[in-house]
């Protein structure tokens, strides 16, 4: 009864010059469900989601989409295949309004579920500052909004980036509570958090990254706190942290 | 009256300045590329009007579209092949790269046309009348046509960058490349497409010259450049407007020169170029500080 891999990493390695960024990481994600890897700062999360999504490339490993390898496919047609990035630190058209990135995004969308008038329903705040420059816009907004240019191209598996990074824990709440409404329009999500009960909360399967390395992998519900606290910083005496 | 004839003849000038200096400045603004062969290509555009018209015996102005073509046809291959390899090994490298196209482009035309100077035959049509206001202004149609054609060159570009989807395209990868890839967006076949609006614009420009006075070979580096980047700087890197303005206090200053001493027209007009890179080096109208 196993469903096939929407998402299939296989062995990615990624160098950041003679860094090794991400070290022989691996994982599967099956459709409609949400994957959240967890890690402290440095250990190669982002790199990970970028690699992923085309902007990094793998030094070995290899990235597949509904079975098919993406690996050396750019980043653009791996948008276009169902691979969207809401990237670490929003990353929006300065000069833009906000519905020129909404315009932007769904410039080469997929067809699907969303589009404008759904991502506006979505987060409604958006609809009365369509015209406004989204770089007066407080961190919150901006993330929604970034949120909003990813779906509108309605992607197969929804990459986000550390959504929480830097925000009142508010409106990370109000960002997250979204996130059964993705899902319920056949979107995959693969996450990356800081915040460990936070994608505990959310996540249907979690790996942890320490140094770039999977140090821990299964069901939240698989662990204690103190498993994944020891997985989280690498202390010695967890009983699934990495070995010295 | 001289004085007044001299601003007026200074700011229809002013208009074909604008008309070479957008397109610098539409691909410094997009791409930072600074295009060190935009007055050959200015003269490229001219020499295909002259052999367009030369060939097929038709009314120069139905040269016109044929010269919008080609060019954007060149502009958008050139982008893909020549520009882009260098803009992926850094800016710099494409100062040299336009530099070696500048080169190349000048001895091919030298080649081809020779060394001797044409113009554009534009016969005897309104183009060549003039109109007068009181007894010493003499206003020719030629450049009256040619700064109406700046400005909806102007208004044109204005209304594709910020209206269309090209536009909004090139906009937001001049923003940010990198979150355009995961939109989906070609960055390369964007780029190329603004190069290829350009080029098209800097054919214009090239035609009009040509029909206003002779080109060369060596036009495009000895005065064509040179006058675009003045007026781009005057006027403010990457604005449009600011173009328009830059070239007019360009035509302005140069034709007051030439009313003090018919050799001090290229002078006054470089001179205004310093003031300006002096006291504003932002152009006149910047409004935002580069990041």
């Amino acid at each position: 009864m196993t469903e096939s891999p929407l998402l299939e990493v296989h062995g990615l390695t990624v160098h950041h010059g003679q860094l090794r960024a991400v070290s022989d990481v691996s994982f599967s994600v099956r459709p409609g469900e949400v994957y959240a890897i967890i890690g402290a700062n440095g250990a190669g999360k982002s790199t990970l989601l970028r690699t992923i999504a085309g902007l990094n490339h793998p030094s070995s490993g290899s990235v597949l989409l509904d079975g098919t390898d993406v690996t050396r496919l750019r980043a653009e047609k791996r948008a276009t295949a169902g691979i969207s990035l809401v990237p670490e630190g929003r990353r929006l058209f300065p000069s833009l309004t906000l519905e020129e990135n909404l315009k932007v995004g769904a410039s080469y969308a997929r067809r699907g579920p969303w589009d404008i008038p759904a991502v506006l329903e979505l987060f409604p705040f958006m609809k009365d500052r369509r015209g406004q420059k989204t770089a007066q816009m407080s961190g919150g907004e901006q993330q929604q909004v970034a949120i909003s240019r990813a779906l509108v191209a309605n992607p197969r598996v929804l990459l986000l980036d550390e959504v929480s990074l830097g925000l009142a824990p508010v409106i990370v709440h109000r960002i997250y509570d979204v996130l059964p409404r993705i899902l319920a329009s056949g979107v995959t999500v693969l996450l990356v958090e800081q915040d460990v009960a936070q994608a505990r909360r959310v996540a249907s399967q979690m790996q942890c990254l320490l140094e770039g390395r999977t140090t821990l992998e299964g069901r939240p519900s698989d662990f204690t706190s103190e498993q994944v606290e020891a997985a989280y910083f690498g202390l010695a005496g967890g009983n699934t942290g990495g070995a010295h | 009256m001289a004085w007044v004839n001299a601003i007026i003849q200074g700011i229809l000038t002013g208009g074909l300045y604008a008309l070479f200096a957008c397109g610098l400045s539409l691909l410094f603004g997009v791409m930072k590329v600074v295009n060190l062969a935009h007055g050959d290509l200015a003269v490229v555009g001219a020499y295909i009007g002259i052999g367009v018209i030369a060939v097929t015996h038709m009314p120069f102005l139905w040269s016109i579209p044929v010269v919008l073509v080609l060019m954007a046809v060149l502009g958008y291959v050139l982008q893909r092949s020549v520009i882009q390899a260098a803009l992926s090994r850094g800016e710099l490298i494409t100062l040299i790269v336009t530099f070696g196209l500048s080169i190349v482009i000048e001895n091919g035309l030298q080649q081809f046309f020779t060394a001797n100077t044409r113009g554009i035959d534009v016969g005897s049509s309104i183009v060549t009348s003039s109109f007068s206001i009181g007894s010493q202004i003499q206003i020719g149609w030629l450049p009256v046509i040619i700064f109406a054609l700046a400005v909806i060159v102007l208004l044109a570009l204005q209304y594709f960058l910020s209206a269309s989807k090209y536009g909004r395209l090139i906009r937001a990868v001049a923003d940010d490349r990198e979150a355009a890839l995961l939109s989906g967006v070609n960055s390369r076949h964007v780029f190329g497409v603004a190069a290829a609006v350009a080029f098209a614009t800097v054919g214009l420009a090239g035609v009009a010259y040509g029909m206003s006075g002779v080109v060369s070979p060596t036009t495009g580096t000895d005065t064509i450049l040179l006058f675009a980047f003045a007026a781009v700087v005057i006027g403010g890197l990457g604005s449009l407007w600011g173009t328009l303005l830059g070239g007019i206090v360009l035509g302005v200053a140069q034709q007051v020169g030439a009313q003090i001493n018919i050799s001090y027209e290229a002078l006054a007009g470089y001179i205004i170029f310093l003031v300006v890179l002096v006291f504003r080096p932002q152009g006149l109208t910047a409004r935002r500080t580069q990041s």
